[in-house]
């Protein structure tokens, strides 16, 4: 029981259907407070289902997911992100009337600033959404718009997104697809630094050297079920994850 | 320049129209511009909810409707003084906006339009069938010829015109304000990516339940003199197709992006109607908007305010 | 309490057949708006389009309402093709359906409508066939035969419907391309162009919807908007692009305004749909959310 309660994240058996189609059977997965977890699967495994059950795109239909000691079934995504769960989407969906800047000043108007409750001037929160475009490399085109972006550059920014809402656990969704390899290097290092800095992370990936080096544990989800959870050299070598990959 | 200042600014220029009403000493002045005030604010009020949110009201006629006939209500039981009316107008339209809005918004945009479409047949129904006010055969509100206040005698129409003007003012001044603050961010995000405004912590139900409210009360202060406008209160003409396209076309033409759009949008339109209808008919008035609609919305979706913009943009371009 | 059997179980009858012929008009919505996701508020436009058709050739040439909109079937069909390309390019394209995809078809509904009036005026208009007048009486049950030539009609063509989206390869790529468009290309069939034969199909459905409309009920142009509310209640409880769902929502639909009607009088009969839908959004939005 003491060990459930020091997750920072914790869910609980949970399902999702989508009419006849299970997406999520049964999911049970844990993530340490400052933990670093991967989590593959094979396309339409049901990470992004998860992702969306986690943070309350989406409302499981059966089990419990419990973020910092509180249940979370039932409260709305933004609850959830003011509670400290941060996402980025798989596909990029950026605020396609703002320019970049003001893309972030969003989650730090409000999460942040309704978080802390104060009022940041708002001279502060530029400084702020340019340092964080800096972190992404994206700070030249700060009064830039979304459409005149590459896909990777839109990852990049769907990152920076989820940053700004300051969370103690972020989930990164497939935002290395595409990009060159000291790109990657560069995103993992800055994942790394939020790391250090406390922040859990979830990294959700295919590219697996990125996976492998950067992950701590690694869950393997293939058709809405949980098929491995530990080591990532451990899980690798299981056979029942090299079938599910092979077997694709 | 700030929300006050525009207030001020705004109600200086309607004194000077006001002025040159007096000076044109033409009761129709009054009557026609009493029209394109009250499309004003109804193309206010909804670019409220559709162009700053992206939800698309259907049902402004309801709401307008509804303004009206609490106004028929009250004066059968016992008469207020119009602006009062205006207030109920507001709370009763407002209310109807945010339970609607409470019951559908979790569902995606286009269930909230066929719901606001919906809600309009419903209340066209039961005020139909509400004999008190009226029912299908209509009230009559006499309008008096004069208002008596404070030892001046001023005509009545003027009066109504006055009220609509502050009230075209108040609205312009709010939509402006919003547009400008954290909450016309929010409105924003909504209208851009839902799903991402709520991963962001924006509460997006609690923003869209703010802008339907609001606009609901508006579409309600205008519907409420409307009785005295029109002597004659009928279902037909206060559910009226024309008041759900005008309240649309308006803003879609003129431009969804600003208070400026349905602005223009609806001077434009308010007055061709006008014209329209005394030189050509009422029917072919109508068809022109919606044929104007249906153009501005395939080749123009930022309208006439998004042409203008545009423009100036290309003109910058070295 | 005193309640007529007689009067209720022809109420519960009419309501049936009448039930069924909503089905029919529904069809092409259950496709246009359940499989395609494209919110076409425009579709009793085109119904009632139909059904000016079918009385102008009927009055004019004596030919049979139904006849004549089987022969319209393909220019109805060149229409809707045509308005699902307008509306692709100029808004699915750039994702701009919501909100000026919307207010599209409604300017389409009012534009219709209006010139429905310039040109044939508000009276209402009805057409001539043998099947109307005469009823048919089975112990004590009145079946007018202007309503149970529609209903089987209507059973017709749901019936043709249902067995082309569920049998044949264009139709279930129909029924695929509502789930997962990328599959589709990838199987190399162009999801554009199946979407544009499945919209252009929903309106060639209105045709027939709109001839076995005038063969019911006389009608005149703001009749449309009577349907709107009944069109989408019924997609919406029988659930989304779901076919035999929306053929049994469509006669609880008509038994419910059918006992409406008889009890409590026609005008309530148009909020019978629309509160339906306002019900079934508000509390019943299982299957509804998370699209």
């Amino acid at each position: 029981m003491t060990e459930a309660m020091s997750a920072l994240l914790h869910v609980d058996k949970i399902s999702k259907r989508f009419g006849g189609f299970v997406a999520l059977e049964g999911i049970d997965l844990e993530v340490k407070p400052g933990e670093r977890l991967g989590l593959i699967g094979p396309n339409s495994s049901g990470k992004s289902t998860l992702v969306n059950c986690i943070c309350g795109t989406l409302q499981n239909e059966t089990g419990t997911v419990t973020f910092d000691g509180h249940v979370v079934d039932g409260l709305a995504a933004h609850q959830r992100t003011h509670r400290g769960l941060a996402r980025s989407f798989q596909l990029p969906r950026p605020f396609h009337s703002m320019t970049l800047a003001d893309n972030l000043r969003i989650p730090l108007l409000y999460t942040v600033r309704a978080r802390e409750g104060m009022l940041h001037a708002h001279s502060d929160l530029g400084a702020r959404c340019h340092e964080l475009l800096d972190m992404v490399g994206l700070a030249k085109k700060a009064k830039q718009m979304p459409r005149d972006l590459t896909q990777v550059e839109m990852r990049k920014l769907e990152l920076a997104r989820a940053m700004a809402a300051e969370p103690k656990l972020l989930i990164a969704d497939e935002s290395m697809a595409g990009l060159s390899h000291s790109e990657i290097e560069d995103i993992l290092a800055l994942l790394a630094k939020l790391n250090e800095r406390g922040i859990t992370i979830i990294l959700i990936e295919h590219i697996m050297s990125a996976v492998m080096s950067f992950s701590q544990r690694l869950a393997v989800l293939v058709s809405g079920r949980k098929v491995a959870d530990g080591k990532p050299e451990d899980v690798v070598r299981d056979p029942e994850v090299v079938r599910a990959y092979l077997g694709q | 320049m700030n929300g006050v200042k525009f207030f001020l600014i705004a109600i200086g220029i309607g004194l000077l129209i006001l002025a040159f009403a007096h000076w044109l000493e033409l009761d129709y002045f009054y009557f026609a511009g009493y029209t394109i005030l009250q499309f004003i604010v109804l193309a206010t009020a909804w670019n409220i909810l559709g162009g700053y949110c992206g939800y698309v009201n259907f049902g402004s006629a309801a709401f307008f409707a509804l303004g009206a006939y609490s106004s028929v209500f009250i004066h059968k039981t016992f008469p207020l003084p119009v602006p009062i009316l205006m207030l109920i107008g507001a709370a009763v339209s407002g209310f109807v906006g945010f339970g609607m809005g409470y019951l559908t918004l979790r569902l995606r945009g286009a269930f909230f339009a066929i719901a606001t479409l919906a809600m309009a047949v419903v209340l066209q129904t039961l005020v139909v069938n509400w004999d008190y006010v009226g029912g299908s055969r209509g009230a009559y509100i006499i309008r008096p010829e004069t208002l008596d206040i404070a030892g001046f005698q001023i005509n009545y129409i003027e009066y109504l015109f006055v009220l609509m003007l502050v009230l075209a003012v108040i609205a312009l001044t709010t939509a402006r304000t919003i547009e400008r603050s954290q909450l016309g961010f929010g409105f924003a995000t909504i209208r851009d990516d839902e799903m991402a405004a709520e991963a962001s912590g924006v509460p997006t139900l609690r923003v869209k339940l703010i802008a339907t409210t609001l606009s609901g009360a508006f579409m309600g202060m205008a519907g409420a003199p409307f009785p005295y406008y029109i002597g004659y209160l009928q279902p037909a003409s206060a559910f009226g197709l024309e008041y759900a396209v005008n309240s649309i076309a308006m803003p879609m033409i003129g431009g969804t992006t600003s208070w400026i759009g349905p602005l223009v949008g609806s001077i434009l339109l308010g007055s061709l109607q006008q014209i329209a209808t005394v030189t050509i008919s009422s029917a072919v008035n109508l068809l022109i908007v919606g044929l104007l609609l249906v153009a501005f919305v395939i080749i123009a979706p930022n309208g006439l305010v998004g042409l203008v913009q545009e423009r100036l943009r290309a003109r910058r371009k070295p | 309490m005193d309640i007529s059997w007689d009067l209720v179980v022809n109420a519960i009858v009419a309501g049936l057949l009448l039930g069924v012929f909503y089905a029919a008009v529904t069809a092409g919505v259950s496709i246009s708006f359940g499989m395609l996701d494209i919110v076409n508020i425009a579709h009793p436009a085109f119904i009632i389009l139909g059904s000016y058709i079918a009385y102008f050739v009927n009055i004019n040439y004596g030919v049979d309402p139904i006849v004549v909109s089987i022969v319209a079937l393909p220019a109805f069909y060149a229409l809707g093709a045509a308005v699902y390309q307008v509306y692709y390019v100029s808004f699915e394209k750039r994702g701009q359906e919501s909100l000026r995809g919307l207010a599209f078809f409604f300017g389409l509904l009012f534009v219709t409508e209006v010139s429905l009036i310039l040109v044939f005026g508000v009276d209402y208009r009805y057409v001539e066939a043998a099947y109307i007048g005469p009823s048919v009486h089975i112990g004590l049950i009145d079946l007018p035969l202007r309503m149970l030539v529609p209903c089987v009609v209507a059973l017709a063509m749901f019936a043709m419907l249902q067995l082309f989206v569920t049998r044949t390869f264009l139709g279930r790529a129909i029924m695929a391309v509502s789930q997962d468009q990328l599959a589709l290309q990838l199987m190399a069939a162009d999801p554009i162009r199946i979407k544009r034969i499945a919209f252009a199909i929903s309106i060639a459905a209105t045709s027939i919807a709109g001839a076995l409309l005038i063969v019911i009920q006389p009608i005149e142009p703001s009749v449309g908007r009577d349907y709107i509310g009944r069109i989408f209640a019924i997609c919406v409880l029988g659930g989304l692009g779901s076919m035999p769902g929306a053929l049994i929502a469509a006669m609880l639909l008509g038994v419910v305004e059918s006992l409406t009607s008889t009890f409590y009088g026609p005008s309530w009969a148009p909020a019978v749909a629309f509160g339906f839908l306002l019900l079934t959004l508000a509390f019943r939005p299982a299957g509804l959310l998370g699209r």
